[in-house]
């Protein structure tokens, strides 16, 4: 091993994203570097963000003796030495777990897969995530060298107008939810004649299931600030404030850092270009609201008050904060700018359909084989994200519906599951794009529980402001819950009629809260609901007409029990019951004593014997 | 478990701050992350120093998740409920922390030890169902391995790095 020593200097990247370190990048950098000092070697570890196969986390590349960079998946620390002692010092690639090599210009190793041609990534379509997992997103110079800052160069050699015009030639639409073309945006802003104007980036990704601007932050941070950099040119802004929300540790650092190393190279706060453009920017975090993503919130959340919409217009681009024209974009808004001004628009809008061009990053979770981070090119249909890219419902289970736009959106059952994705085809099926989650279901889960769920979310996040959402939304909540509660909750007869009456008016309470509330919170709020009811109206007749959930997920209406005859009494699962609600004598068959279980399940789970059954 | 970390005096703490409401919460969140918690003593102080009411202060303290008006444990769980993680289970998961922590949602043990919430959305939704742990993340969760941190954590006292 000592004479190989001196040659296994290598280069080695590891995905040191949130998820990533969740999975244990960390561990593996430490057993990477006691290799190295093990082996007298040196090794150079690049830490980067995520490539976006989350599954197969935490994921390390080495780059081989020819200088081709190979990706690994499923690293522990252990397999991450015998990775090293293999393509440093035995020169074999081929090993098990490798997900394929990256195209670089020098001749491909035999044996080994192009990453391009993995079935995850065959048919994505990197443009706003083509760095995430790729460079150190740390290094200043790393950017530069992928092309960074070449298109805020390109746009302070152009007019202001010139640079609105490229925007909106992209075709770029906001990533954040509604779809308003951003170049629209900045032209409004343009035109308030105001000494101060602000841009803000919206990283408050408060959407559950959406993960997308925080791994931009964390693995692209610098084309998120050049994007906001190209904004305030073009607006005629000179400060910029990022306000992303605090459960993003990591990339808040990140952004701190960058803004650091940009004054220090004298990009910020300095003249720069022809026209002597002077920019600042700072971050914000915010605290934990979700309502603070509605743009109004979010400048009253700057401003250091409650975080609670109020009424457009005026709108921000006109008067927003501290009464000053502001424009407020989405982080893979933002990040597409920069590589629409470096590459010029047809690079945008050559990718898409008609009304949205370019590409969409989707976050692909829940009950999905391949759980991660999609960019794809609009238009492409959700059978091929669900089935092609993400690899279908793992265990054998079936699909049963995929939900879209967070708690704004909608559920889309299997009949449209070749429904091409554009901002206004989502909308014919009662969803919209959202900021681009999409959580899978399969058939365990319940589409009412679901509902419930989403609403029980937006009570806790309604800002209490306008009525419709504050007691329309809680009013929607009980009437889901009495819908999964049991008839032995209800009072007396006279409540359980009456729930019954509730049920009825689901559907007009809906569509008040939706006419009436203020911002977009209220006015979405009761799309998972009439999503649901819409496209599974079967699964709510039994919960109501049966008093069954087909699924097996609403507690209050499973009964437990004991086959008797499976049973062979070995007392563990009344050991384990929380409430002792399990009773028998040993080697005898057990009970459960219905009034006293809390259908924790734990019975189920503990049982050798499966004797353990629900319905 | 001992605290090496010394608390330094609360003026300290928000001296480097302008004395405009804009950074109210920014001065917030630095108390909070100073103590744990924003104390009635705190927030007075805050109250005098960006002379504002304290009912303003508490307004926004209590708008925000985030803020905290009660002492936490030594280890805060958070346990996301995201959309991602509810799918994947994580109600159940809650159900089994509280029961063996003893503690509802938003308590401390009585030792002072453990404290339990919930969040949002962690942003970890591929790896769920996920928590956060004194500010490190844990995902692909169970009943079973969570069960088991639990124990190591109540054992040994502390998250160790």
């Amino acid at each position: 091993m000592t004479e190989n020593a001196l040659e296994a200097r290598g280069k080695v990247f590891i995905g040191m994203g949130t998820c990533g370190l969740a999975t244990g990048a960390g561990e593996v950098k430490t057993a990477v570097e006691k290799w190295a000092s093990a082996h007298g070697a040196k090794v150079d570890i690049t830490p980067v963000g995520c490539i976006g196969y989350c599954k197969a986390e935490p994921i390390m590349d080495v780059v081989t003796e020819s200088g081709v960079r190979v990706s690994y998946s499923n690293v522990t620390p252990d397999v991450a030495g015998f990775i090293l002692d293999e393509v440093l010092v035995h020169k074999n690639y081929k090993l098990d777990g490798v997900l394929g090599q990256f195209k670089n210009g020098k001749a491909p190793l035999p044996g080994i897969p192009m990453i391009d041609d993995h079935p995850y990534f065959r048919k994505q379509k990197k443009y706003v995530l083509r760095n995430c997992g790729i460079i150190d997103a740390e290094s200043i110079t790393d950017y530069r060298a992928h092309g960074g800052f070449q298109g805020l160069e390109r746009a302070l050699g152009m007019t202001r107008p010139q640079v609105i015009a490229e925007v909106l030639k992209s075709g770029l639409r906001g990533r954040g939810g509604a779809g308003f073309p951003a170049g629209k945006k900045w032209e409004f802003a343009l035109a308030s004649k105001n000494e101060k104007k602000y841009v803000i980036c919206n990283a408050d990704e408060g959407d559950p299931g959406a993960f997308m601007d925080r791994s931009i932050l964390e693995g692209d941070t610098y084309s998120v600030l050049e994007g906001m950099m190209i904004a305030g040119y073009a607006i005629g802004a000179n400060e910029g404030i990022i306000y992303c929300r605090a459960e993003y540790p990591l990339a808040i650092e990140r952004i701190k850092k960058a803004i650091e190393v940009m004054k220090a190279e004298g990009i910020l706060e300095k003249p720069t270009g022809a026209s002597g453009f002077e920019f600042t920017l700072r971050i914000k975090m915010g605290a934990g609201a979700f309502v603070c993503g509605e743009e109004t919130a979010l400048m009253a959340s700057i401003e250091g008050r409650r975080g609670m919409p109020r009424p457009r217009p005026p709108f921000p681009a006109v008067s927003g904060l501290f009464q000053k024209p502001t424009i407020i974009n989405n982080v893979e808004t933002l990040a597409n700018v920069s590589h629409i001004l470096r590459e010029g628009a047809e690079s945008f809008s050559s990718m898409g359909t008609q009304n949205s061009k370019g590409t969409k990053v989707f976050a692909l979770t829940g009950k999905i084989a391949n759980a991660g981070l999609v960019e794809v090119p609009m238009g492409i249909t959700l059978r091929e994200i669900i089935f092609d890219i993400g690899g279908g419902i793992p265990n054998g289970k079936a699909f049963k519906a995929v939900q879209i736009g967070g708690p704004s959106g909608g559920c889309i059952p299997a009949e449209h599951l070749d429904i091409q994705i554009d901002y206004e085809s989502l909308k014919t099926v009662g969803a919209i794009m959202g900021s681009g989650g999409l959580v899978v279901m399969d058939e365990d889960t319940c589409m009412v529980d679901m509902a419930r769920y989403f609403l029980a979310f937006i009570t806790s996040e309604s800002c209490g402001k306008c009525i419709p959402c504050r007691e329309g939304t809680q009013r929607l909540y009980e009437i889901l819950d009495s819908i999964v509660s049991p008839y032995a909750k209800m009072a007396d007869e006279e409540e359980n009629l009456l729930r019954f009456n509730r049920v009825l008016n689901m559907e007009a309470l809906s569509q008040v809260i939706k006419d009436t509330s203020l911002c977009a919170l209220g006015q979405t709020a009761p799309n998972p609901v009439l999503s649901t009811l819409h496209f599974f109206r079967k699964e709510y007749e039994a919960h109501i007409y049966d008093r069954k959930c087909p699924a097996h997920q609403c507690k209050g209406l499973l009964t437990y029990a004991i086959d008797t005859n499976a049973c062979t009494g070995c007392t563990l699962c009344a050991k384990k019951c929380p409430t002792g609600a399990i009773v028998g004598e040993k080697k005898k068959a057990h009970y459960i004593v219905d009034e006293k279980c809390i259908r924790c399940g734990t019975c189920r789970d503990v049982c050798r014997f499966n004797a353990v059954s629900v319905s | 478990m001992e605290t090496t970390h010394q608390a330094k005096p609360i003026e300290e703490v928000i001296a480097k701050y302008p004395k405009t409401r804009e950074n109210l919460i920014s001065i917030l969140q630095e108390v909070q992350a100073e103590y744990g918690y924003l104390s009635r003593e705190s927030i007075n102080t805050i109250s005098g120093y960006l002379n504002l009411p304290s009912s303003k202060i508490f307004g926004v303290a209590t708008f925000y998740n985030q803020f905290k008006l009660n002492a936490p444990g030594k280890i805060q769980i958070s346990i996301c409920r995201g959309t991602a993680c509810h799918v994947k289970g994580s109600l159940n998961l809650l159900d089994a922390c509280q029961q063996q922590l003893g503690i509802a949602v938003g308590q401390t043990t009585k030792d002072g030890l453990i404290s339990l919430e919930t969040v949002a959305c962690l942003g970890c939704c591929s790896i769920a169902p996920a928590m956060m742990v004194n500010g490190k993340f844990f995902g692909r969760l169970d009943k079973k391995k969570l069960e088991g941190l639990i124990e190591k954590w109540r054992a040994t006292g502390r998250v160790e790095e």
